[in-house]
């Protein structure tokens, strides 16, 4: 049997599909696919192989693709993607996320949408929209959205979701009632800088293994929750720079997980010192280590967004992040060494990992 | 039967749609809503919550820009445009 590793990378004009076998060494790029929609994110349906991808056109409105043959034929559907006439419009998706049988897309103006129908209709999850802070969200320079959805890896009636400037909510009756879970998380650009939400998440993971663990790269810091976003535990130090957008897990190993922090959300948004790096902790946060051999050390005005970086399953896990200028940078053991897939794409916006055995 | 003419990139979307389709309707919205019942999916794309035509998009009549409520009349040719943005 042939293992396919297909790289899933959403771009400001259309997707595009690295494929490697598991040596990931040699890489093969396709593309634009979703035609040249401007792609916030993919993800992959484990149960069914399904692809989906999280897509905005100005010209079209939102929608979510969706492919059942990994990429090369595709459909959409906004049915029901809206907050009603009166209602504000929706003009992208910003994720799109398969659990327990159904497909959740989180939009802007912050909001989830649910379908139970492989993406061909949506309802919208009116439960978080009805929350008593809703009045009071304010959106961050990307705009209000709802860009994570964590679903819990064994309960399908719980569910963390990441809105900018807003915070970390949890459902746990499937959707109907939401709580804030930002308790420990820094908002330091508030008057109250530990506010119950206004946090700016940027990005959480759950860990392996550990519903109740999850881990967040925010605006203000990294932390780490043990007990499904409660409390948090800030786990920054170490890194160079509390600023970053992505976070991703270890497929196996609770303990371990990337970001690739920035210099900072006022001095560029760039890898520190132009010198690119992914950061590995082995140890749930106690420390890092940094891995940069194989990227650009020097002259590197690279960004990563929140979205960009994935982590495939195989032994040793694959790590890939790409970047704000077209760049996608792959490594085949954990972080240790990188290479680089393709130099040239649009700007990159989201990365997703995908193993086939075919 | 007015006589529609599609943008490249709408018809992308669509398999099998071609540039220049023969619809019925009296008005601009009866058009879109005769698209939509051959072409399931394409008012989504045309029209935004609430029942207006996209705001990057321009519809035109017979050469003049048209709204939801223009008349299209049976022999008329009804163009969708979208803007001229994006970088």
């Amino acid at each position: 049997m042939a293992t396919r590793v297909l790289l899933l990378v959403g771009t400001r004009k259309g997707a595009f599909i690295a494929e490697s076998d598991a040596a990931r060494a040699a890489w093969t790029l396709r593309g634009p696919i979703c035609e040249g929609w401007p792609i916030h994110d993919m993800g992959v349906d484990a149960a069914s192989g399904a692809i989906y991808a999280a897509a905005g056109s100005p010209w079209y409105g939102p929608a979510v693709w969706r492919s059942d043959d990994l990429g090369v034929t595709w459909t959409h559907s906004s049915a029901g993607l809206t907050y009603g006439d009166g209602g504000p419009a929706i003009p992208t998706v910003w994720n799109v996320t398969a659990a327990h049988g159904a497909v959740f897309a989180g939009v802007e103006p912050a909001g989830l949408f649910r379908s139970d129908d492989r993406g061909a209709t949506w309802s919208h999850v009116a439960g978080l929209t009805e929350h008593p802070s809703r009045s009071a969200w304010q959106p961050g320079n990307g705009g209000l959205i709802l860009h994570t959805i964590v679903p819990h890896a064994t309960d399908p009636r719980r569910m963390w979701v990441g809105i900018s400037a807003v915070g970390t909510f949890e459902t746990r009756d499937g959707g109907a009632t939401w709580e804030t879970r930002n308790r420990g998380v820094r908002a330091d650009f508030m008057p109250d800088p530990n506010p119950e939400f206004g946090q700016c998440v940027h990005k959480l993971v759950g860990a392996a293994g550990e519903p109740e663990t999850l881990y967040q790269q925010n605006h203000c810091g990294v932390y780490r929750s043990s007990d499904g976003g409660a409390t948090w535990d800030e786990i920054t130090a170490g890194l160079p720079s509390e600023f970053g957008f992505p976070m991703v897990a270890h497929p196996r190993d609770p303990a371990t997980a990337w970001v690739v922090p920035l210099n900072g959300a006022d001095r560029g948004r760039f890898v520190p010192d132009a010198s690119a790096a992914a950061w590995r902790t082995r140890d749930r946060g106690a420390s890092w280590e940094r891995q940069a051999a194989g990227l650009p050390q020097e002259n590197a005005y690279l960004g990563v967004l929140r979205e960009a970086m994935a982590v495939d399953r195989l032994e040793p896990a694959g790590v890939t992040f790409g970047t704000s200028n077209g760049e996608l940078w792959t490594s085949a053991d954990e972080g240790a060494t990188w290479h680089q897939i393709a130099a040239h794409l649009p700007d990159i916006w989201s990365v997703e990992a995908l193993v086939v055995e075919a | 039967m007015a006589t529609v003419v599609l943008p490249r990139s709408l018809v992308a979307l669509f398999p099998g749609l071609e540039r220049r389709c023969v619809v019925p309707g009296a008005t601009v919205a009866e058009v879109i809503a005769g698209l939509d019942a051959r072409v399931p999916g394409i008012g989504d794309r045309l029209m935004a919550a609430g029942g207006a035509i996209r705001e990057h998009l321009n519809v035109f009549v017979d050469g003049e820009r048209a709204g939801l409520t223009t008349p299209v009349a049976p022999d008329a040719v009804v163009h969708v445009i979208p803007a001229v943005s994006g970088g």
